[in-house]
């Protein structure tokens, strides 16, 4: 049977748009999307119409993509198109510029689609906490997709999108890549500019893609990498050609399974598809060994002491004054306590009290100064490791997808949802997760590889062989 | 026996002062005073959501020109923080700020005060001179039902310098407050004008028994809009925390309003009542290290200070301590004294000329040292007159006015108003004895011992010559002629 254009990975997309410009293809994902977005709530928004105003001309096709249609979270800022972190406090909330990412896809030649579900703010692993509603995960609609990014994954998921960006704090673009089954990368801390993604932990944020294909994770890299003058954070150094990559040779490739990863708690059937993922790149002439990361026990813990500290500053400036949501109130501290009070979800507001507390006279040195070198040990950690290995491979999450509702109520278990993602997130190193199988139940599992810094061509190369020796990315969800 | 306790003030003052950057600290923004609300905006000062901060390279060369020239240790790692407060002048409800690692610190300002007839030095330490970015404006006016925000200044460079508490007077505020403003004025790096806000005050007081080492609890004062309103607050303010503390009252610690109205300081709020500013270091800037050369360039490129520009005028020139200090208390005032010694002037005279005429008619019309109508080339033309007899200094003294209102050179004023000195003796010698024979009983007085009699003379003479007799000349002939 021949594939529908909505199933196209990127690089068939391009190539076909290339040969007959892409509308057909744009037209094919906006008809799939049509359909499925009321099942699925992978958008909260969906304004193909707004950007064809945008982009009438088809020279605007031209470019790398030639008009290949994309999503993007709601967290990355769009000239003219409201944009809200998924949160009633940006209700309305229409940045007047473009966030650098989108910016450098739209000079490539993107048609974007529109802006995917997500986390209140990216506070989640499941899409629960949305002001705009739950995602549901394609592979079984009374499951959750993951968060935060997790409109982006199913979008990608359930062809509704030929790909999507997400953002990753601790996770949020590989826990949910797993659970519905798709390629999710976090680049390098500094790799991509930050410049126009709403901030929640602004030490920790990477934008990457989420892609059907390893491939396809490749040709978007090589396209929002590099340096950006107005993000302080981005590192100086060329971007290589992350498509030359992707040769099947892993020959002399050392790779490390932390012992630390695969301990009790974690579901047998992620640790079984997870070590046979190990095989397969073992018998593809990789060399794997056991290593330690010995504090990982900590991450965690650490995480969510300096990733809300920095949320709790960054999401002051939603005080009701300029944009978004302002309650009214008789006087200026009303206002500040309805507009807050009001415009943030519960999981926010958790994190807010928790950030303030941690950086809080008193307990600034006990919480926040003490995190910090926590996380320099968990940095020595990995740069130890390093020196041993060129990857490392670990279950992105310790379990497949869980039911709706299932954690919402116990935050401390949905934070051990990003317990494998998060150290990644704490060293600023580059981290993949790829579908590697499923559970008998039909849920897809993510194999996550994490690099030195830099290195995300060490994980392309792996990621790509993997790929393409078990070759399951042709499994699709049944809607 | 009743012994009464001595008390004596405690004072440090932190200064805010605006950087004269063209562009904001961290964005491209104009940092143009007076433009229409908002129109010094982006969303970066406008602290949108995602948008980034990036560090302004020539505010922190700034900030490390003054550090060197307070004497201060210029870290060599440049590390921000945020300050996190509500306010809705605070666009991003954190102020990126510096907090224990400011780029400049453990410095010293030298101040003068005046003893009497004695002057003495004292150094006040500098604890710190960090950078920071300034918070936009609550304009009220005209508004009926809340408030407008203009956002023009938020983002604009600061840099916070703050003393030791080692000033001991009202008046010992004030000789600190008006070096710092010179040295400041001397590097170029501000406008220092504190009705336009670039330069801002606030002062920590406290009162303790005299020879007691720790300090008091202390009030912060806030809102005095010039450098007397510092000295008139503090008086105030030593006044009542000495009459508490005398009454054995206990003074709190809180944050304290000057009204310069009712001459008198208000409670704002209680240290309980205080921000927790929950600072932490700021993501968004990567601590980076101060190159070496950059450090080397801006050390070299460190102008001469008004402290030692005095020193070299009174060596040089062999001006007063005093001429000398007034001089260079504004540096285009010095520019403009050694600009005429360049041009050939007498020292001396150059230095009395600028001090009372050229200061007092420039005062008068409120025209600054800059943009004065008589430059130095003028003031020396007058000079020369004066010099070759030209004319008398009295005279000058009335074309000097006129060359301000006219611009017009001495030499014209005097050509076209035929103001040219009698040098002429014989003439003069005619006119005195008329004037003598005149005057019998006036002569007698004078040959007879009043002396002061010869002063009505030469006026004659002046009257006769209507002011162009050369004084001197009168002086001799007339002695001459009374005898005595």
């Amino acid at each position: 049977m021949e594939k529908q254009l909505y199933e196209l990975t990127l690089k068939e997309a391009i190539d076909v748009a290339k040969a007959e410009g892409p509308w057909e293809i744009i037209r094919a994902v906006i008809d799939r999307t049509a359909l499925l977005n009321p099942r699925l709530n992978a958008f909260v928004r969906f304004e193909p119409e707004h950007f064809l105003k945008k982009s009438r001309k088809s020279e605007d096709f031209k470019g790398v993509l030639s008009g290949a249609p994309l999503s993007v979270k709601d967290n990355i800022c769009i000239h003219g198109c409201e944009t809200t972190c998924a949160s009633k406090i940006l209700r309305g909330h229409v940045p007047p510029y473009d966030a650098t990412v989108i910016r450098k896809l739209g000079d490539a030649g993107a048609f974007f689609l529109g802006q995917c579900n997500m986390d209140e703010f990216a506070f989640g692993s499941s899409c629960e906490t949305s002001a705009y509603g739950a995602v549901k995960n394609p592979w079984d609609i009374e499951r959750v997709p993951g968060g935060s990014s997790g409109g982006s994954a199913v979008a990608v998921a359930a062809d509704m999108t030929i790909a999507a960006l997400g953002s990753d704090t601790g996770g949020s673009i590989r826990q949910p890549a797993a659970l519905c089954g798709v390629v999710g990368l976090k680049p390098t801390y500094g790799r991509v500019s930050r410049y126009g993604l709403i901030a929640f932990g602004s030490s920790f944020d990477q934008i990457g893609p989420i892609t059907k294909t390893v491939e396809d994770s490749a040709i978007l890299m090589n396209l929002i990498s590099g340096f950006d003058p107005h993000d302080s954070t981005s590192v100086n150094q060329t971007v290589p050609d992350y498509t030359k990559a992707l040769a099947r040779n892993v020959k002399g490739l050392r790779i490390g399974l932390p012992k630390e990863y695969f301990v009790e708690g974690i579901d047998p059937e992620v640790e079984t598809k997870v070590r046979e993922a190990a095989n397969v790149l073992k018998q593809l002439g990789a060399q794997i060994k056991t290593i330690s990361l010995p504090h990982t026990a900590y991450a965690v813990a650490v995480y969510y002491i300096v990733a809300v500290a920095e949320a709790s500053s960054n999401l002051g400036r939603f005080d009701g004054v300029q944009y978004g949501l302002r309650a009214p109130g008789k006087n200026l501290l009303e206002m500040y306590f309805e507009t807050r009070n009001q415009g943030f979800g519960e999981e926010a507001k958790r994190r807010i009290l928790l950030g303030n507390f941690v950086l809080s006279a008193g307990y600034y040195e006990a919480y926040y100064r003490k995190g910090q070198k926590v996380r320099t040990l968990i940095r020595k950690d990995f740069e130890e490791a390093f020196k041993e290995v060129d990857l490392i491979l670990t279950p992105t999450s310790p379990t497949p997808a869980f039911k709706i509702n299932e954690k919402i109520s116990d935050p401390l278990a949905m934070y051990l949802s990003d317990i494998f993602t998060i150290p990644a997130n704490l060293v600023g190193i580059p981290a993949m997760s790829l579908p590697c199988g499923f559970t008998e139940k039909g849920l897809p599992i993510g194999v996550q590889l994490m690099a030195k810094p830099f290195d995300e061509e060490g994980i392309f190369r792996a990621a790509f062989a993997l790929e393409q020796e078990i070759r399951i990315y042709k499994r699709k969800p049944k809607l | 026996m009743n012994t009464k306790i001595q008390y004596e003030p405690v004072i440090g003052l932190e200064v805010h002062v605006q950087l004269s950057t063209k562009s904001k600290l961290f964005c491209a923004c104009s940092t143009q005073f007076g433009e229409a609300p908002n129109q010094n905006t982006c969303p970066v000062c406008m602290g949108w959501p995602g948008s980034l901060p990036v560090l302004n390279e020539e505010a922190l060369k700034l900030a490390v020109r003054v550090g060197l020239a307070l004497h201060c240790q210029v870290s060599e790692k440049i590390k921000f923080d945020r300050k996190n407060y509500f306010y809705p002048d605070l666009p991003k409800a954190y102020q990126i700020s510096q907090y224990d690692m400011p780029v400049n610190k453990l410095g010293w300002v030298e101040i003068e005060i005046q003893n009497g007839k004695e002057i003495q030095k004292k150094k006040i330490g500098i604890t710190r001179a960090h950078l920071e970015e300034d918070a936009g404006k609550l304009l009220h006016e005209g508004v009926k039902d809340g408030s407008l925000v203009d956002y023009n200044r938020a983002g604009t460079p600061l840099l916070e310098i703050v003393s030791e508490p080692e000033i001991y007077s009202p008046k010992e505020a004030y000789e600190y407050l008006k070096t710092l403003k010179m040295i400041l004025e001397y590097l170029e790096v501000s406008d220092c004008n504190m009705e336009e806000g670039s330069l801002r005050c606030d002062a920590n007081i406290s009162v303790r028994p005299v020879g007691e080492m720790k300090l008091g609890t202390k009030t912060e004062i806030k809102n005095m809009n010039s450098f007397r309103a510092v000295e008139r607050a503090l008086n105030y303010e030593i006044g009542r925390q000495m009459e508490m503390a005398a009454q054995g009252e206990k003074i709190l610690q809180e944050t304290r309003l000057w009204d310069e109205t009712s001459g008198q300081t208000f409670s704002m709020r209680s240290k309980e009542e205080a921000h927790d500013y929950r600072y932490f270091p700021e993501p968004d800037l990567v601590p980076f290290r101060i190159a070496r050369e950059m450090m080397d360039s801006i050390q070299k490129a460190l102008p001469e200070l008004p402290a030692a520009r005095a020193k070299r005028f009174q060596d040089d020139y062999q001006l007063s301590a005093y001429d000398a200090s007034v001089l260079t208390q504004e540096k285009a005032l010095a520019n403009y004294f050694e600009a005429c010694v360049k041009e050939g002037s007498d020292p001396k005279t150059a230095c009395n000329w600028i001090l009372s005429e050229v200061l007092a008619l420039l005062n008068a019309k409120c025209i600054s040292v800059k943009d004065s109508p008589v430059q130095p080339k003028d003031l020396l033309g007058m000079l020369r007159l004066i010099e070759d007899k030209t004319i008398s200094g009295k005279i000058a003294k009335e074309i000097l006015p006129l060359m301000f209102e006219t611009m017009k050179s001495a030499a014209d004023i005097v050509q076209s108003r035929g103001l040219t000195q009698v040098n002429d003796a014989q003439l003069l010698e005619d006119l005195a004895d008329k004037i003598v024979q005149a005057n019998p009983v006036l002569v007698e007085d004078y040959r007879a011992g009043k002396k002061k009699a010869l002063a009505f003379f030469v006026g004659q003479i002046m009257k006769e010559t209507k002011g162009k007799a050369n004084p001197q000349l009168v002086n001799e002939i007339l002695v001459k002629k009374l005898g005595g």
